[in-house]
């Protein structure tokens, strides 16, 4: 697959030399990239200490602005944290998308937005004067948005932070031609395998039944709500909890829509 | 604010056109193995600085704008994605704050295992500096990646060592990058006895991984550079290297300030080439904070073992060379994996009891404080009777260093130009500098409202 010609990328209308290179034996050629976030999901993959070397072994890290000062820009996997929310981030992923032959949003930020979209519960005139008073013109900003809001992106791996295990599962996937799939079913089932009293019980509204699962149900494990950091199912689970948040939990609808909206899952102004 | 090309990265020097000998530009696109995007750009008209900036150029974030109508509670858990690195520091400084404005006290086992965790960042945090972005300047070579293979021992030190505190802070708080069960008022999950004394028992197995890391930074020669600055850090009430608790003081000014009243010693204002705010305090133009500032403030406080690495490795109270921030963090490494044990011991010892999350009491404002790995981190929130924000006020570690970072610059430049340094080895030489601050640009990029707005 040739890359989109981009004038500020280097191996633009390489041919797809990269690729073949990759096909013909040598190591797929790994970028980390992060755009506005907290680069954490970048740190959960420092964080896979135990298979760190392994990954080495497997892949070759061309650019990692974070922990390497040399950088390449011709890319076969290219993973990116952060969201879209300036007109350097969306010139950047832009870029991004040019080098890397697969792309990967990677965390709550990049595809979903993350808590940066709670900025647009405000005017974004009153939030940018309000933390940079009369110079806040000096500093463009935008919308939060997804990465997949500005370029094509071909997997994401959610969760805010990123699970490291599922990028090491993907990663495997990829660099050994198998099949990735995300879990198609919520986080209730594997909160259930751990054996987690349900925080219904506890007069709790957990966003668990609409949550995709891969988390392994770390927050009601650890005593928290669920507030689908992973992102919802799909529109015919948000409409049966809407239906039933209202039917059956005497709770404000403020605080259910607070939760749904606090990593970008859902940003409509009311509940189905 | 320049945008930056993601080709035009690494450093460039470049003469001015027929201008003296010293003009012409120093210009770092992309400043790597730091945590968040910062350019350097100097320029020098006959041996004269006409500018020197560093450019912060990650997007402004509006942190303090959008955790307003939070509810109080949920605050911590919106405030700690600041940063990846450093979601335990903001977690406990949110939290110390939400709770001093809703009137609640933690109980003492809730406060030994918070300092337990805050422990537990400052190891990961020092390492991942000491070993992934610091020292491959000292070895020559772009990143940690390639002593995989000529330093195979060294890499797996530093990946030991660093998972290890990266399970001591999941022991506590469910996870490291965004911890779960530190919570408002207590934890919503305790760790296990069996879990206390693994962790306690691999922090001891631990010891000879630190004495052998100061064995190599013994050998690595750091710059020579010295420069007065004011150094401001926490300082605890009883006889405590602060990390959870404290008054500020600093170098220049030892009476000690409430967390409440920190606008009497820290000023911000907007700079036009950075999104992060700049600082000075009540006595000078701009100070330090972080582990260096912590050892000239509390040096004398540090656990024995951690007091003969400073010997060992020559750092003495006060130094004003601010490449030993680097010595000072590995310091600190010791102090905190000892003082971590001795805590999990105490908490062995008294056994750990579940209790309730305890409830707010009342509505208003709050300050907490804490040392973030990087140095004083400060959190302020103004509560609505709801209890949710009103306001909100972040002045983060990194936003406090960089006037500092900016006038050892100053002050650098013209003395390596006096020595015929040649010009890109200035460049290294400064992006080495800024590297030694451990800047994390993420946090510093979504400051505070100058004007505080009042009910």
């Amino acid at each position: 697959m040739k890359p989109p010609e981009d004038p500020y990328c280097p191996v633009a209308g390489d041919g797809g030399r990269a690729a073949e290179a990759w096909n013909g034996g040598q190591k797929a050629r790994v970028a980390i990239f992060s755009l506005t976030g907290c680069e954490g999901c970048s740190l959960a993959i420092l964080e896979l200490e135990d298979t760190l070397l392994q990954i080495l072994d497997a892949v070759s890290i061309v650019n990692f602005r974070e922990g390497m000062s040399e950088r390449d820009w011709r890319i076969d996997i290219g993973f990116v944290d952060g969201a879209v929310s300036s007109p350097h981030d969306e010139e950047q992923i832009r870029a991004y998308r040019a080098c890397c032959r697969t792309l990967v949003a990677i965390g709550a930020c990049a595809c979903l937005g993350g808590v940066n979209t709670l900025k647009h519960e405000h005017l974004s005139s009153e939030y940018r004067r309000y933390v940079y008073g009369d110079r806040a013109t000096l500093f463009a900003t935008t919308d939060a948005r997804p990465i997949s809001a500005v370029v094509k992106v071909d997997y994401e791996l959610p969760g805010c932070p990123m699970v490291k295990e599922e990028f090491l599962r993907f990663l495997t996937c990829l660099i050994t031609g198998r099949p990735f799939r995300l879990p198609e079913y919520p986080v209730c089932v594997e909160c259930k395998r751990r054996g987690v009293l349900c925080l219904y019980e506890r007069g709790e509204i957990c966003l668990g039944p609409l949550t995709r699962a891969g988390c392994d149900a770390i927050c009601p494990y650890y005593g928290a709500k669920c507030e689908a950091c992973r992102g919802v199912l799909g529109d015919e689970s948000i409409r049966a909890f809407g239906r039933n948040i209202r039917e059956q939990y005497f709770v404000p609808i403020d605080d259910v829509l607070a939760s749904l909206r606090k990593y970008g899952a859902y940003q409509e102004g009311d509940l189905p | 604010m320049s945008a930056t090309r993601p080709i035009t990265n690494g450093a460039s020097a470049s003469k001015g056109k027929g201008d003296g000998p010293a003009s012409g530009t120093i210009e770092i696109r992309e400043i790597t193995r730091v945590e968040g995007h910062g350019n350097l750009s100097v320029r020098l008209d006959d041996g004269e600085i006409t500018r020197l900036e560093l450019q912060i150029v990650e997007s402004p974030r509006f942190f303090e704008s959008f955790v307003r109508g939070q509810r109080y509670d949920d605050v911590p858990q919106v405030v700690c994605r600041i940063c990846g690195i450093c979601s335990v520091a903001h977690t406990s400084a949110a939290v110390k704050a939400i709770e001093a404005a809703a009137g609640i006290v933690p109980t003492e086992q809730t406060i030994l295992l918070r300092k337990l965790i805050l422990f537990g960042e400052q190891i990961q945090s020092h390492v991942l500096h000491l070993y992934f972005l610091a020292v491959p300047d000292y070895l020559g070579v772009g990143s940690v990646i390639p002593l995989a293979k000529t330093h195979p021992d060294v890499v797996r030190r530093a990946l030991r060592m660093k998972k290890l505190a990266n399970d001591l802070c999941a022991t506590i708080g469910g996870r490291h990058i965004h911890p779960i069960s530190y919570r408002v008022g207590g934890f919503s999950h305790l760790p296990s006895i069996e879990q206390l004394q693994d962790i306690k028992t691999r922090l001891e197995a631990a010891r000879s991984d630190l004495d052998q890391t100061v064995e190599l930074f013994e050998d690595l020669a750091l710059p020579d550079y010295r420069r007065d600055t004011e150094y401001l850090a926490l300082k605890s009430d009883d006889n405590e290297y602060a990390f959870y608790d404290g008054r500020l003081v600093s170098s220049v000014d030892a009476r000690p300030t409430a967390p409440a009243d920190y606008r009497r010693r820290v000023i911000e204002s907007v700079v036009a080439h950075s999104t992060a705010k700049h600082s000075r305090s009540s006595s000078s133009d701009s100070y330090a904070v972080g582990a260096l500032a912590r050892f000239n403030v509390n040096g004398d406080r540090l656990h024995p073992a951690a007091r003969d690495a400073a010997h060992r490795l020559g750092l003495k109270a006060p130094c004003r060379n601010p490449y030993h921030n680097n010595t000072a963090q590995l310091v600190e490494v010791i102090h905190c994996t000892e003082s971590a044990i001795e805590l999990a011991d105490r908490l062995l010892r008294e056994g750990t009891r579940p209790g309730p999350i305890a409830g707010p009491t009342k509505f208003g404002r709050g300050v907490g404080i804490v040392e973030a790995p990087r140095g004083v981190l400060i959190h302020e929130y103004d509560l609505d009777e709801r209890g949710r924000v009103r306001d909100a006020n972040l002045i983060i570690p990194t936003s406090q260093n960089l006037a500092n970072i900016e006038a050892d610059m100053r002050d650098m430049v013209p003395r390596l130009l006096e020595r015929n340094v040649a010009r890109d080895r200035i460049a290294g030489r400064l992006e080495m500098l800024i590297r030694a601050y451990d800047p994390c640009i993420s946090c510093a990029t979504h400051f505070l409202d100058l004007d505080w707005v009042s009910p």
